[in-house]
This record gives structure tokens, C-alpha cells and sequence, in this order.
């Protein structure tokens, strides 16, 4: 039998994970035993999960920092938001029209996230992060402005705050600080585990691939990456739109879920909140921000019952989870216990070779 | 060992922030308990409890809204529930006017078992849920949510507050009948939706009625530390009048700076303005003359606003309340009001419990603290006399 090796079974242990949650969840689903706040956790949190794992590509395995992942988000969910209504009459199937909508909402990311990228990426230190930050800001000052309507006469957008005066039985999507109201819920549970998986095989090829290996080479020591003739910015390039791509994806998700979305949602906030997912987590490790996102979206939510004390007890929470997983000693600890669990393996294996 | 003590330390520190907290804490249980005790009292007598649900910002930027609406709302509850017969349980959930965290309270409080919604406080979080509460055919009042959008997207969704287009609307008439000739500048927030919302109506109504606007400019949320901008572009364009459809706390900084630069115009607001007497460390010698558009006077000697004063004071260490309370307060009794009438014993469903409180909507009118005769529309919008008054001496005084 051919032995699968350490990265093919952390791969194929991570499609597990996420698969049998999503079975569970649905089951207990279907037979009604979730409550409504629980089934309001769903979608939101696979967008959640999408986003980190989509940063992680970026912070983790490409070394960057980038402070305005709201931003892309913010694009894939307008976009999403205007094609899909755009799209009510041609289209009429709903899941079909949320795929065209985040298909659409990554597409258009990806390409903001390449011309932004074109001139940052050639830059060495911290800019990368100074510029997405202005970039985050820049977005949600460009939605929180934009009045966006169609009627007969075809589609009208302007940054005016006049807003726009449409003709008769036209519709208003976007409509400036008010965002996007009237949406149409086209999100499910089962459409955001297919974005995960969808995630996790981009950016898990991706790792595992000469690509993957040419980023990582760079992050490590550019230098030593550009001796060996690396192109250093094609490939952060490639990293940060894949990156990009994906948030967008996820911001469609996420925006198709809620009646009414606006602009000051993918704010600085939104950005810093899918960083610490990533920090957390594990920097590079896909199945840490898994499931730090969803933890750490979940848990302000789990302790309401602690009313105005739960935003003290969530920043507790986040140093300990600090402290505790970055410390030497913790590492220690940990590394003993795999090292016992592994060893029992192996014993295992050669007892079992032994009898044969 | 020195890391053991910084972490006790902590620990430690933590623990004295909550029994800071404690107070707030402990008063919300006994509260709690009492109305559940009540509960149980009335339901041996066969008159049943209840479930009203309500969702605002009770912590973070927005939250002096929040917390004053549910003071509000709890003083009417309390009042409600001493009457004896139908009994109201309470709870309010925090959404921190986000619309992701709006609707994931609506379903906490759904899981605790609300039958009627009595709103979310800001119009962002109130749009988000708006289609949830639609499908659930939940009855949802708002106390201040003011979006003509809101009241629109369903037949169970009604309103306490104006739309924001009627009331800069009505703000338009007052300055074209009361300071005939005057040249106006405005100053709004075009980051938020309430403000932008105002300044429409004002603008599409002052220019039918032919009020001169000298001067428009606006400031979003990123760039409102800094307001003297605005304030000299007003001055220079000759602005005798200043429409300010904005929050008090902003305003607050722009009667501070006009006074600086010996500024001084006649000042007008909207309902956003009414708390600008209780900012702290703002002068409230600067306010005087300030007109502003509110439905609800703390000053009024009517007993119903003198009782209901007295006791949101004793419920919120001695604040006033403002506007946003009394909404939530009327919210409550007008919620009651039609449960009454409806004969709702509490053991009904959510959806059949909208379905008898759209009818009494429908034709009911109800007697407040922010108007008398009030009554809805088919849309769910509010009907009642707009109101204005001025700063004199530190209080407001009914506009002549």
C-alpha cells in the first residue's frame, strides 16, 4: 500500500473535519433540534470560515500582511448583491443566480485585488499592509456613497448625494449610507460548506503545489527565493488575488444572507476581527482557522446570557488562547502529548506487522 | 512565578471590573424575578403573561440609544405589570447597531419564546431583520427606527418615530413660515442613512416652498472629530439659519466652535438633537435659542410625563430622558393597549397574536408621551402633530 504522507493526511483529516460537521448539523437540522439562534450561526460563519482560511493563504503561507480583507469582501457582497438582482427575472433558479453572484463578486475582487497589487506587491516591508488598510477604507467610502438603480432604461449608478432619480418601476439596489435593503436571502448552510470545500481544495492544492512551494520560499528568505531565480512578485501576485478571489466569494455569502447589508459593515473592524481568526488559529494552519472562526464568531454570540459582560470576557478569552498557545512551555506540553499519541501508533503498526 | 502573579493580577483586575459592574447586574435580575413573580401571581388567577422582545445597541458606540430606549420600555413594563391583568415578561438583547449581530438577537429572542417584537432602536439593524420578522410574521413597533424603507417591507413592521423624509419635510415648512427670508446652511452626516434621509426631505421641500439654501455641507463618521470646516463655510456663504439634521453629540461641536468664532446663527435640529442639554462638558449656555423638531418634552407639567420622568430617573441614576425613551415607553403601552383590546391571553402563537395586533393598528389611536391621536397608516407609519421647541434657559419651551 502506498503510504500517504504527513501533508496528505493533514489535507484529508481537514476535509473530514468539516464534512462530518456539516452532516451532523444537517441531520440535526432537518430533524429540527436546532434552534433558531444556532441555525442563524450557520451561514454567516462558513462565510466566516471562508474569509480566514482565504487571509491564512496570505498572512500564513505568502508572509503579508493585509489589513483590509473587509474591502474585498465588501466588493464580492455589492457585486453579488447587484448581480443577483440584476439577475431575479433571467435566472429564476436561486442557487444557480448565488453561484453566478459569488462567481461574479470573486471575479471582480480578484481583479481590484491584481491592480492594487500590480504596484504594492513590487514593494518590500510593511506597504503591503499600509496600502490595504487605505484600500479597506477607500471601499467602504465608495459603497457608503454609491446609489446604484436600475430601470427600463437600463442600469444608473452615481457617487452623488442627490442619489438618483429613476424612471417609473424602477428599482433602487444600492442607495448610499443605507447600503443595499430589499435583498432576497438566497444563502444556505449547504451552499457555504460547498464554498469551504471549494476554499480548502484552492488554497490546499495551492500549497502543496511548485507555486505553493516558490511562495513559501519567499516568505521564508527573498532573497535566497530570487537566487534561484523565483519571480518574487508573480508570485505574491498569485497568492494575493487567489486571496482576494475567494473573500469576494465569501462576501457574496455572506451579503445574500441578510435583508439589508451596508457599507460601514467591511470596515477596519470586520478586517482586524478576520485577522485574529487567522493569528489565532495558527498562522498557516488551515484546520486552526477553521476552526478559530468558528469558535471565535460563535463564543460573543454563546455568552449573551452574560448581557454587557460578554465583549470583557471575549477579549479575555483572546489572550489566554494567546498566552496559552504561544508559549514555549504550552508547546512543550503539547508536542509530548502528540509525540505519546504518535508513538502508540507506531507500536501499533509494528505489533501489527510483527503478527503478520 | 512572576508570570503566575501577572496572571493573577489580571484575574484579579477582571474580577473588580465586574463587581464595578456589579450594581447595574444585580438590579436587572430583582427586576427580573419581580416580573416573573407577578407572572406567576396572575397566571393562578387565569390571565396569562406576554413575551415582548426588543433589540438595540447596549454597548458601543450607539448605545446612549439603546439603554434609554430599554429604560423606557422597563418603566412601562413595571407600571403595566403592577396594574395586574395581562402581564408583560421583557427582555432586551444587545445588536450593537450591526444587522449581522440585529438578527442574530431577533433569534435569541425568538429561542426564548417572544410573541411580540417591540422594535430595534437604530434603522441599520431594524432593516436586517425586517425580512426575518416578515417571514416569521412577527409584529414588530419600533420605537425610532425612521427609514421609509422599514415600515414598507412588511405588514406587520409599524413605526413609532417619523420617517426621516416626512420630518425634514416638516422641518422645511417651520423655517419657511417662521424665518421667512432666511438664508440657510446645512450641516449633515452623509454616512448615515438618518441623516441623509433628513437632509433630502429638507432639500426637496425647501426648494418647492422656495427657501434660499446658501450653503450645503456634510461630514461622514471617519471625519467628524474635526467640524469647524463646515461651521466657516456657513459663515462665509452668509448663513443666518443652520439646519443641523444630525445627532446632539456632533452638534454639540459645531455650537462650540460657532461660538468660538463669533458665530452665531439661529441653530435648528431635528429629533437627533434632543439629549444635547445632558453632553457632558458641553456648555449648555451655547445652546440657548437652539430650535429642534421633538415629540417629547422631560419638562412638560402633564402628570403622565412627570411620572414617567421620575421614574426613568430613579431607574437610570438621575438622567433625563429624552426622546428615544418615551418612544420606547409608548411603544410598550401602545402594544398593550392593542393586546388588550385584542383579548390576547399570552397562550396564542407569534404570528396569530400579529395578525389581531395588525387589526387593531389598523383603526386604533393611542394617547402618549410623544403625541395624542396617534394612529398608523396602511403602510405602518406613524400619524401625529410634529412638534418644535426652544432651548430658553436650559429648558425647552414650546415654539410659539
Amino acid at each position: 500500500m502506498k503510504k500517504l504522507n504527513r501533508n496528505q493526511v493533514k489535507n484529508a483529516s481537514t476535509y473530514i473535519l468539516v464534512t462530518a460537521a456539516f452532516l451532523i448539523l444537517q441531520v440535526l437540522s432537518t430533524q429540527g433540534k436546532l434552534n433558531s439562534t444556532t441555525k442563524g450561526f450557520l451561514v454567516p460563519a462558513c462565510a466566516y470560515i471562508v474569509l480566514a482560511v482565504s487571509l491564512n493563504l496570505l498572512v500564513g503561507i505568502c508572509g503579508e500582511l493585509s489589513l483590509g480583507h473587509a474591502g474585498f469582501m465588501g466588493i464580492g457582497a455589492f457585486t453579488g448583491i447587484v448581480v443577483t438582482s440584476l439577475l431575479a427575472e433571467a435566472v429564476p433558479n436561486g442557487v444557480l443566480r448565488l453561484v453566478m453572484g459569488m462567481i461574479a463578486g470573486g471575479v471582480l475582487a480578484g481583479v481590484v485585488g491584481f491592480l492594487i497589487g500590480i504596484p504594492v506587491l513590487r514593494l518590500r516591508g510593511d506597504y503591503l499592509a499600509i496600502v490595504t488598510l487605505a484600500f479597506g477604507e477607500i471601499m467602504k467610502n465608495v459603497f457608503g456613497n454609491l446609489y446604484l438603480g436600475v430601470d427600463e432604461t437600463g442600469l444608473h449608478a452615481t457617487l452623488k448625494t442627490e442619489g438618483l432619480t429613476l424612471a417609473e418601476g424602477g428599482k433602487m439596489i444600492i442607495s448610499g449610507p443605507r447600503g443595499a435593503t430589499g435583498i432576497t436571502k438566497l444563502s444556505t448552510f449547504a451552499i457555504g460548506f460547498v464554498l469551504i470545500l471549494f476554499t480548502l481544495f484552492v488554497v490546499q492544492n495551492l500549497i502543496n503545489s511548485r507555486e505553493g512551494r516558490a511562495i513559501k520560499a519567499v516568505r521564508d528568505n527573498r532573497i535566497a527565493a530570487e537566487s534561484v531565480g523565483i519571480n518574487v512578485t508573480a508570485f505574491r501576485m498569485k497568492a494575493f488575488v487567489v486571496s482576494a478571489f475567494l473573500a469576494g466569494m465569501a462576501g457574496a455569502l455572506y451579503a445574500m444572507n441578510y435583508g439589508s447589508i451596508t457599507a460601514s459593515k467591511f470596515n477596519f473592524n470586520t478586517s482586524i476581527n478576520i485577522l485574529v481568526f487567522v493569528v489565532l488559529g495558527g498562522m498557516g494552519n488551515i484546520l486552526g482557522s477553521i476552526i478559530s472562526a468558528t469558535v471565535l464568531y460563535i463564543l460573543p454570540e454563546a455568552m449573551r446570557g452574560l448581557q454587557d459582560y460578554r465583549m470583557i470576557l471575549y477579549a479575555v478569552v483572546l489572550i489566554l488562547v494567546m498566552l496559552f498557545t504561544w508559549s514555549p512551555k504550552m508547546k512543550d506540553i503539547i508536542s509530548v502529548v502528540t509525540d505519546k499519541v504518535r508513538g502508540v501508533f507506531r507500536k501499533n503498526e509494528k505489533e501489527a506487522a510483527f503478527h503478520e | 512565578m512572576k508570570k503566575v502573579l501577572a496572571l493573577t493580577m489580571a484575574l484579579a483586575l477582571v474580577a473588580a471590573s465586574f463587581a464595578g459592574c456589579g450594581k447595574s447586574a444585580s438590579t436587572a435580575t430583582t427586576a427580573a424575578a419581580e416580573t416573573t413573580a407577578a407572572a406567576g401571581e396572575t397566571a393562578a388567577e387565569g390571565v396569562g403573561t406576554v413575551k415582548i422582545g426588543m433589540s438595540g445597541p447596549l454597548t458601543g458606540r450607539a448605545s446612549a440609544y439603546g439603554l434609554a430606549v430599554r429604560a423606557g420600555m422597563e418603566v412601562a413594563v413595571e407600571e403595566i405589570n403592577a396594574k395586574g391583568g395581562l402581564q408583560i415578561e421583557f427582555k432586551a438583547e444587545d445588536d450593537e447597531a450591526d444587522g449581522e449581530k440585529a438578527v442574530s438577537a431577533y433569534n435569541a429572542l425568538k429561542d426564548w419564546g417572544m410573541q411580540v417584537m417591540a422594535g430595534q432602536v437604530t434603522t441599520g439593524s431594524a432593516l436586517a431583520v425586517a425580512p426575518e420578522s416578515v417571514a416569521d410574521n412577527m409584529f414588530n413597533l419600533t420605537p425610532s427606527a425612521s427609514a421609509e424603507a422599514l415600515a414598507l417591507t412588511g405588514d406587520n413592521i409599524f413605526q413609532m418615530c417619523f420617517t426621516d423624509p416626512n420630518q425634514g419635510a416638516s422641518a422645511a415648512e417651520l423655517v419657511s413660515t417662521k424665518y421667512a427670508g432666511a438664508k440657510v446652511g446645512v450641516i449633515y452626516d452623509s454616512s448615515d442613512d438618518y441623516s441623509t434621509g433628513l437632509y433630502n426631505g429638507f432639500k426637496t421641500k425647501a426648494a418647492e416652498l422656495g427657501v434660499e439654501v446658501v450653503a450645503t455641507t456634510s461630514f461622514t463618521a471617519d471625519s467628524k472629530a474635526d467640524l469647524s470646516t463646515q461651521v466657516t463655510q456657513c459663515q462665509n456663504a452668509g448663513a443666518d439659519l443652520v439646519f443641523l439634521p444630525i445627532y446632539y453629540t456632533e452638534a454639540s461641536q459645531i455650537l462650540t466652535y460657532a461660538s468660538r468664532i463669533s458665530y452665531a446663527p439661529k441653530f435648528f435640529g431635528c429629533d437627533g438633537m434632543d439629549g444635547i442639554l445632558t453632553v457632558e462638558g458641553f456648555d449648555t449656555s451655547l445652546a440657548e435659542g437652539l430650535v429642534l423638531m421633538t415629540p417629547f418634552d422631560a419638562n412638560a407639567s402633564d402628570e403622565a410625563t412627570q411620572s414617567f420622568v421620575t421614574k426613568f430617573k430613579a431607574k437610570m441614576d438621575g438622567l433625563v430622558p429624552n426622546q428615544f425613551a418615551a418612544d420606547g415607553y409608548d411603544v410598550i403601552y401602545a402594544i398593550y393597549d392593542a393586546l388588550t383590546a385584542a383579548n390576547i391571553t399570552g397562550d396564542e402563537s407569534a404570528s396569530e397574536i400579529c395578525d389581531a395586533l395588525k387589526a387593531q393598528f389598523a383603526t386604533m389611536s393611542v394617547d402618549g408621551l410623544t403625541g395624542s391621536g396617534m394612529h398608523w397608516d396602511e403602510n405602518g407609519m406613524i400619524s401625529k402633530a410634529p412638534a418644535a421647541v426652544v432651548v430658553e434657559n436650559g429648558v425647552y419651551v414650546p415654539m410659539a
